[in-house]
């Protein structure tokens, strides 16, 4: 396996800088321009609008932009936001630990709920606890982000006014204060996502275990007079664990980027809403530093999940 | 004649008859701002009036937070890199212009001890140069002292080509000189009737000379102090993340007294209209809410909680269909809507007259925009007095059907008019908003009845309103038969503003679709009278024309005034705040203060 | 246990009878051709079969209803604002007084057409990727896993901008306006939802191509592509169901998307997901305005989940009668 995980480092590489170029060229080409808006103001002379654009460099072909893109990464400059003038990188800095906070603990809640309910619904299938932890996952994941959050927004903050819903990323308070403050404000967005990704999961966990309890190893175990709890835990759970993995894995690098529902709604300042203020601003070196980080961990989740594989399930082999 | 109706209002101001407010609402009903009828008077010597609101608290600070919600967050600090309103309101926290406009197109002074008029010397006769008279002990945040070189350097500063500082426009053209250590004289290369452009407003704060001089032109971007505002402004910087907050604390050596009343504002941003007139109006974990552009009927009912209310302020903006008088789905030579191209359908003026009379103003205002929007006919609503003949706010199905059939557009078989084998189907283009896109139903619906097909088309903001060459959707190049926007008279002035109709604006693609006449209107008789008003130093008669030239854009119905839509703003009851049409919000920042 | 295999075929019965069952059923079986096996089997999934019925009726409803309910979908009737559901209009009025219940039957087709269509795309798609990289190792493997990734990278929004400004006015010119971005939706919807599939598949392959049964059929000679089709892929199904149903309402949902950023269809087409989309506002004025798009979009999701557990009951080879 050892060589098998230093073919893929090494492979992981130059498939970075492919998928590099690509995401350079599909953002040169999209449309949109990121000095927009100087071009309704009658008090900005389009002298000083090309001015601009050439201190940044806009109008050099293509593959000059992407080498100094590069040649900059490489040395650690990841460059410089045309709509804040503030460096790419300490604009990301700022935004990792809120999106750490609620983003992450969303996932976290998503797993915490998904493999208990999925796993005790596959041990009785269509019972009443599988019948309604089933339509409560489908309502779940039929009901877009945008439209659970303003439910919980309209009855949590409007009609019984318990919690606020605007997420404010500095609270001036101290001790117990500050993490029940934090603890209030960060509720209603954790459990938007957390029980809209958690509906899907538990789906897949209960699939994945009821594929799994119809083999014979498991008539065998259950026939031997193992207790149910047993059979599940030791027999069928790490079996079944495998597409879980896979989507945890593609779910991981979403926190980094994803949320852009959730963090409008509840004006959460996670890398979300960074991206998605950059994208309709055409802010071309946010969107590239950001998506870069996020294709890392594309690769990284991914690479882990795949060694997850073997651990999982030995006879699964690596060549 | 309408000059001549100018005067005798400017007189009955004077003589006190007719209330000043009521003299600006009628020109602003007209098609000017507030700030330049308010010069109108100034330059027929009726004086400043007192600023309306009382400021009530008697020491400084106590207040506590004001927090105030805007849903674009500011992504910078430096008011003369600003991308639009968001940065201005952003940085207008911390540093101040000469004057500021209030709600009533008053001039009032800032950082100016008082405002220059003819009378105390301030305004030479020649009208080519204006002298501004500094306000003594006024300090930066870090203590050094505000002089005349921290003017004369802003301005150096902004018209750099090589800091390209989007207020260039206003400064390139001016000489300053620094009188002496507290007076400044700025001088124009003509005659300028309203000479209030340098150092007012939006475009005139003031940056200093102490911290910003080392990174004058090229360097400009690598100034620490584009993120780290120090100002002369009620509060003092304390924290910045670009699209998300601002944080200030209170100035305690603020130049004006007993204020401000706030320990410490806080700006946040993102979020969607709807969702921010939530946080004010209906669970008040926010105090002001900016740019509250929701439907009327959600706004009332969010405003039963008792919390706090929409407040709804004058400015210049209107919502407008144009049509296009060009061809934008053929090309000649290259071009797509070339000018050398005809419309089949809009170059025919009776089309143009059904069109806006199948504008239903009356239904759109009631019942989407209710108190946020006035129907309009003209560029804004007429006092009888100055109604122009021809312009009516009217909506005639069966009217606009006759024009058609007489025009000898007849219906087919399918109930779609056509002639000459081309059917009336027209693309109908706008930005992506909730409220556009239900003024849009309606409208299609009344052209449907009048047997106009109409193909919705929606794209979004920041596509729309780019300038970007290569996108074809852009409200610039015009390539569809009709869309619609608001237009903001962001210039208190309106001669820039109806710069915009004349032929050599036209956007093509020769000028890159920057030009801003982009319903590619063409009309002579607007040329010579924009002519005369250029040259016209008389502010009267320059008003008159400027009325005049309104008349013509709007007559010919090539553009299509819909609403007009005021400023609406979202605050708590106790909130106590000092909102202008015509300037940033944030301009009487330091008269906001909370009842007890 | 549903699914489970029973310890004999004729457990249930008594042990007299039990030889007679047991040959009769065997000689039964023979005869009976695969697909009529599993079309019983699925017809033993009681809600399935209701499933079936309901989506079939949905559509049928969206196709039919608009001749029959004539009221127009953008009437707009100002004295008939937000109006609750009454006999005139059984779903309730919107802000503009036009009739929620025609806007639905209407949108209905394009919000199921597109949903199931996207879906279609994006579980074809992502199964074939998925086998061939489960299958095959090394640079094959690598390779396709390489596109995948590539794929989860892309930063949808700025793609999207970019396809639709490309292919939309030449779409539109070749297939019509309605077809074209119908198709260009499909497209990109559908785009973006098949690298999870061809993980999901990858994975199973990888777990299910070391199993004996596999071993066996390889052992008999079976070929490469036999041992996937027949043997592999109706084993690895569980997840990419799973990801069907979840697909379909990610995909109206997606289209929602779409057209509140000016992309989708034009923005007076009432989709379910954009009818949700204008009702939000509106939650605590007129709640029966978001309900029924809601509850329809809920109701699809429903229906395609308990047919896709039929089908997977219906096709497991293991499931003896």
């Amino acid at each position: 396996m050892g060589s098998y995980l230093l073919r893929r480092l090494l492979i992981a590489l130059p498939s970075l800088l492919g998928i590099s170029v690509v995401l350079f060229t599909v953002l040169a080409l999209a449309p949109g321009d990121p000095f927009a808006e100087m071009a309704l103001n009658p008090n900005v002379p389009p002298e000083v609008q090309a001015n601009l654009r050439k201190q940044f460099g806009l109008d050099d072909p293509i593959w000059q932009r992407y080498f100094r893109w590069l040649w900059a990464m490489v040395q650690g400059d990841w460059g410089f936001s045309f709509i804040s003038r503030v460096d790419v990188d300490s604009l990301i800095l700022q935004r990792v630990p809120v999106t750490l906070a609620v983003i992450g603990a969303s996932q976290v809640i998503a797993l915490m709920v998904a493999l208990p309910v999925g796993i005790y619904s596959a041990m009785r299938p269509y019972s009443w606890f599988d019948r309604i932890a089933s339509a409560l996952a489908f309502v779940g994941f039929s009901l877009p982000t945008f439209f659970t959050g303003l439910l919980l927004i309209l009855l949590f903050s409007i009609k019984l006014d318990w919690l606020p819903f605007v997420y404010r990323a500095d609270i001036a308070a101290t001790g117990w204060q500050w993490w029940w403050e934090h603890l209030r404000q960060a509720i209603m967005p954790v459990m938007v996502l957390g029980l809209f990704q958690g509906a899907s999961w538990t789906r897949y966990v209960r699939s994945a275990m009821l594929d799994v309890i119809r083999l014979d190893h498991v008539t065998t175990a259950r026939s031997k007079g193992l207790s149910d709890w047993d059979i599940v835990m030791k027999h069928v759970v790490r079996n079944a664990l495998i597409p879980v993995v896979t989507l945890v894995a593609l779910q991981m690098p979403a926190i980094f980027g994803g949320a852009i529902v959730t963090e409008q709604i509840f004006r959460i300042p996670g890398i979300g809403s960074l991206l998605i203020d950059a994208i309709l601003r055409n802010d071309t070196p946010v969107i590239m530093g950001v998506t870069f980080v996020f294709s890392c961990l594309v690769i990284l989740f991914n690479l882990i999940a795949d060694l997850l594989y073997g651990w999982l399930d030995p006879r699964i082999s690596y060549r | 004649m309408q000059e001549r109706q100018i005067r005798e209002s400017i007189e009955e101001v004077r003589s006190g008859r007719l209330p000043r407010r009521t003299f600006i609402h009628q020109m602003v009903s007209l098609g000017l701002t507030a700030p330049m009828a308010s010069m109108l008077l100034m330059h027929a010597g009726v004086a400043n009036a007192q600023p309306a609101q009382a400021y009530k608290p008697t020491k400084r600070g106590g207040g506590g937070a004001l927090k105030a919600l805007w849903w674009q967050g500011a992504t910078l600090l430096q008011p003369h890199f600003a991308n639009g309103t968001k940065d201005q309101e952003g940085s207008r926290i911390f540093y101040e212009p000469l004057g500021s406009w209030d709600r009533d197109g008053n001039l009032v002074p800032i950082l100016a001890a008082e405002v220059p008029t003819r009378e105390n010397g301030g305004l030479s006769a020649d009208g080519k140069s204006v002298t501004w008279k500094l306000k003594r002990g006024v300090t930066w945040h870090d203590g050094q002292p505000f002089t005349a070189d921290d003017c004369l350097f802003t301005w150096e500063y902004a018209k750099d080509p090589a800091t390209a500082a989007v207020t260039s426009g206003v400064y390139k053209d001016v000489k300053v000189e620094t009188v002496d250590s507290h007076t400044i004289r700025v001088t124009f290369a003509k005659a300028t009737p309203f000479w209030a452009t340098a150092f007012v407003a939006a475009e005139g704060m003031i940056i200093p000379k102490h911290l910003f001089g080392p990174y004058a032109g090229a360097r400009s971007r690598e100034a620490p102090n584009n993120l780290k505002p120090v100002g002369t402004g009620p509060y003092k910087f304390v924290d910045f993340k670009p699209g998300d907050m601002v944080r200030g604390e209170i100035n305690n050596n603020y130049h004006m007294p007993n204020r401000p009343y706030f320990d410490t504002i806080e700006m946040k941003g993102g979020g969607d209209a709807a969702s921010a007139a939530r946080a004010v109006l209906q669970t008040g974990e926010y105090d002001y809410a900016w740019n509250l552009q929701v439907e009327d009927e959600v706004l009332k009912r969010m405003e039963e909680g008792g919390k706090g209310k929409a407040h709804i302020i004058p400015s210049g903006d209107i919502e407008f269909i144009q049509l296009n008088l060009t061809d934008p789905w053929t090309e000649v030579d290259g071009e797509r809507a070339s000018i050398k191209s005809k419309h089949f359908a809009f170059t025919d003026p009776a089309v143009r007259q059904a069109m806006a009379l199948l504008a239903d103003r009356a239904g759109i205002q009631q019942f989407i925009y209710g108190r946020t929007g006035v129907a309009t006919a003209n560029f804004l609503n007429n006092p009888a007095k100055f109604r122009s003949p021809n312009t009516k706010m009217e909506f005639n199905v069966d009217k606009a059907n006759a024009l058609l059939d007489a025009a000898g557009w007849k219906k087919g078989a399918d109930g779609i008019r056509e002639k000459g084998g081309k059917k009336m189907k027209f693309v109908y283009q706008t930005s992506v908003n909730g409220i556009r896109q239900k003024e849009q139903a309606v409208i299609k619906q009344a052209c449907q009845k009048a047997g106009i097909d109409l193909e919705l088309k929606s794209v979004t903001a920041s596509v729309f309103f780019s300038s970007d060459v290569a996108n074809p959707d852009t409200y610039g190049k015009f390539w569809c038969d009709m869309q619609m926007y608001t237009t903001t008279m962001t210039q208190p002035d309106p001669e820039r503003f109806m710069d915009q109709y004349r032929a050599h604006e036209i956007s093509a693609k020769a000028n890159k679709w920057q030009g801003r006449n982009i319903a590619r209107w063409r009309n002579d008789e607007y040329e010579k009278v924009y002519a005369q008003a250029e040259a016209e130093l008389d502010p009267v008669k320059r008003a008159a024309l400027f009325i005049r030239m309104n008349d013509l854009v709007v007559g010919d119905n090539a553009i299509i005034p819909l609403i007009s839509r005021p400023r609406v703003r979202g605050a708590s009851h106790k909130l106590m705040t000092a909102l202008t049409g015509w300037d940033l919000d944030f301009s009487g920042l330091h008269n906001w203060y909370r009842e007890a | 246990m549903a699914g489970s295999t029973p310890a004999s075929a004729i457990a249930s019965e008594t042990p007299l009878e039990a030889p007679v069952a047991a040959v009769q059923a065997a000689a039964s079986a023979r005869g009976i051709s695969p697909w009529r096996d599993a079309w019983r089997r699925f017809r033993r999934h009681k809600l399935a079969v209701a499933s079936v019925f309901v989506l079939g009726l949905m559509v049928l409803a969206v196709l039919f209803g608009p001749l029959v309910w004539k009221l127009a979908i953008n009437e707009i009737d100002f004295s008939a604002r937000l109006k609750p559901p009454a006999w005139r209009h059984p779903f309730g009025t919107d802000d503009l007084g036009q009739d929620i219940f025609a806007r639905m039957l209407y949108g209905g087709r394009i919000s199921l057409a597109v949903g199931l269509a996207a879906m279609g795309m994006a579980i074809l798609v992502g199964v074939t990727i998925g086998a061939i990289a489960g299958i095959s190792r090394g640079p094959i493997d690598t390779a396709l896993m390489w596109l995948t990734d590539l794929f989860l990278s892309l930063p949808q929004l700025p793609l999207l901008l970019l396809l639709i400004y490309l292919f939309r006015d030449g779409l539109k010119a070749a297939f019509g306006p309605e077809v074209g971005v119908f198709m260009l939706i499909v497209c990109v919807i559908g785009g973006f939802r098949w690298m999870p599939v061809a993980r999901l598949v990858r994975a199973q392959f990888f777990s299910l191509r070391e199993k004996e049964f596999v071993e066996a059929a390889r052992a008999l000679g079976a070929s490469t592509s036999r041992q996937v089709v027949r043997h592999i892929l109706p084993n690895a199904l569980g997840p990419v169901i799973v990801a069907g149903t979840i697909d379909v309402a990610a995909a109206i949902i997606a289209e929602s998307t779409l057209s509140f950023l000016g992309l989708g269809f034009p923005p007076d087409i009432p989709t379910w997901g954009r009818i949700l989309y204008d009702s939000k506002e509106y939650l605590d004025i007129a709640p029966y305005w978001a309900m029924f798009p809601g509850a329809a979009i809920f109701l699809a999701v429903l229906c395609i989940n308990f047919i896709g557990d039929g089908l997977r009951d219906a096709l497991d080879p293991r499931d003896v009668l």
